[in-house]
């Protein structure tokens, strides 16, 4: 197995010893890892390996059960300006249009007026005019717009649960080269996905999760990067249920 | 503007939105009180006396049991695609959450009463001997009562799997106090047998004490998982 590569220097976001049990079932099984500033990681694993519970504990809405989360020196909840959070289901109001969904979520970070809210549309190639509810969108448009909820407030950090799920290819390829490019503005991205491949020519890194762990992290994509491993996870994380 | 203000009035805005592009507490709030006055009054033939006796009774109750529908369809728009995570990981304040579903809560139990009470003085026939005016706190203050707590304990059992049922199991009981002081206080102006001052105060005592707990424990309530 390999050990978890851990940078030295300019980590912004730090994991130690993070466990996460849901009564009896611990989702997360001892987590330790830094994550560097102005780097693209992409979480992969099966179902079941804990790769939303950790999305969800760097975003401050899974508490930890033991062990610790800082980033920037600070608690999730302490430096939630600083992260974009998007989720599976899409966090918008179906019966209200993408503006005004976004104009409300703007008015939680202190952002006023429509100028901010027209250019984050536009930015994930959405028309800031569309009068049309979310709930009548189609799901990658809707993709888009959870997109640009979470970046409204121009986040440092962002961390995404399946942004390409149900949609096509074509868009996904689209969203990937999207995420590049804020990546390469500076902007420190963790996407959870199961269409890794999309992302092979923009991450910087994959982190392979397992039973709760994370087992690998390579700079290459590999198909069966987790098939690679000869051993499953380590069995000694039983201990934390 | 502060900031706690800002979010409370947007969020208020916005719920407020919601509902008149879906109208789905209202219709049904307005509903289940049509169909309690209609109902009782088939059900009972009081005389005008009889009537002042009950009404406050007959009231309150048809007022409590309505706004727990208006109780549970506020959170329960925040549950549809999560949006309740998008608020929980935002830098806004939980109090002002809190404080606008109340308001949200307060206007559209508000409407209610005021559409309904012309139909409940026709009905049964409701005249106030006492000072009519008093029932104008009595409502105000005892709606709030309701809607305070409602909304709190709503929000407590956003994620139990049967929460319509959870929730007035938990407002009914710790809403006594504040149902006994707005029954006491109606049948005491409309009878015009003693002063209602007692009630209102006691009523706005409740307000208080249970607004400001509200407000110390809904953080809490806000960030459980």
């Amino acid at each position: 197995m390999t050990e978890a590569k851990i940078s030295q220097s300019t980590a912004i976001i730090v994991v130690e010893g993070l466990i996460k049990q849901f009564g009896r079932f611990a989702a997360l099984r001892g987590v330790d890892a830094e994550f560097d500033s102005g780097k693209f990681y992409v979480i992969v694993g099966d179902n079941g390996a804990g790769k939303t519970t950790l999305l969800r504990g760097l975003a401050g809405l899974a508490h930890p059960t033991r062990g610790s989360i800082s980033i920037l020196g600070k608690s999730p909840r302490e430096a939630c300006r600083e992260l974009g959070y998007m989720a599976h289901p899409s966090l918008l109001y179906d019966e209200m249009s993408g503006m005004e969904n976004l104009r409300y979520f703007a008015r939680l970070y202190g952002i006023f007026g429509d100028e901010r809210c027209g250019e984050v549309i536009r930015s994930v190639g959405l028309d800031p005019e569309l009068a049309r509810p979310v709930g009548q969108y189609s799901q990658g448009m809707r993709q888009r717009m959870s997109l640009a909820r979470a970046i409204l407030h121009d986040p440092q950090i962002l961390l995404l649960d399946e942004p390409f799920s149900n949609v096509d290819v074509h868009s996904a390829w689209e969203m990937a080269a999207l995420l590049g490019g804020m990546r390469d503005a500076g902007k420190t991205i963790f996407v959870v996905t199961h269409q890794a491949a999309v992302l092979k020519d923009v991450a910087d890194e994959f982190v392979w999760m397992q039973a709760g762990k994370i087992v690998n992290r390579t700079e290459e994509w590999s198909p069966g990067g987790l098939a690679a491993l000869d051993s499953p996870a380590d069995d000694s994380a039983e201990g934390a249920q | 503007m502060s900031s706690r203000r800002s979010i409370t009035l947007a969020t208020l805005a916005k719920d407020i939105r919601l509902e008149w592009r879906s109208k789905d507490a209202i219709n049904s709030m307005l509903f289940f009180s049509l169909l309690v006055v209609v109902i009782f009054s088939f059900s009972f033939d009081p005389n005008a006396e009889e009537s002042r006796q009950i009404a406050g009774g007959l009231i309150w109750v048809a007022f409590l049991f309505a706004a727990v529908v208006a109780l549970n369809q506020t959170w329960a728009r925040e549950l549809r695609n999560q949006v309740l995570d998008a608020y929980r990981v935002s830098p806004a304040p939980a109090n002002a959450l809190f404080v606008a579903k109340a308001l949200g809560n307060f206007l559209l139990v508000t409407l209610l009463e005021a559409l309904m009470a012309p139909l409940f003085i026709v009905f049964y026939n409701l005249r106030a001997v006492g000072p009519a005016w008093q029932l104008i706190p009595v409502a105000l203050l005892g709606t709030w009562a309701l809607v305070v707590n409602g909304t709190f304990f709503a929000a407590m059992s956003l994620r139990t799997r049967s929460r319509e049922i959870m929730l007035p199991l938990l407002l009914f009981p710790i809403s006594i106090p504040a149902v006994q002081s707005m029954v006491e206080a109606t049948r005491v102006i409309l009878t015009g047998d003693g002063s209602a001052r007692f009630w209102i105060v006691l009523l706005l005592t409740y307000d208080v004490v249970f607004t400001t707990a509200c407000l110390a424990l809904f953080e809490t309530v806000l960030q459980a998982e």
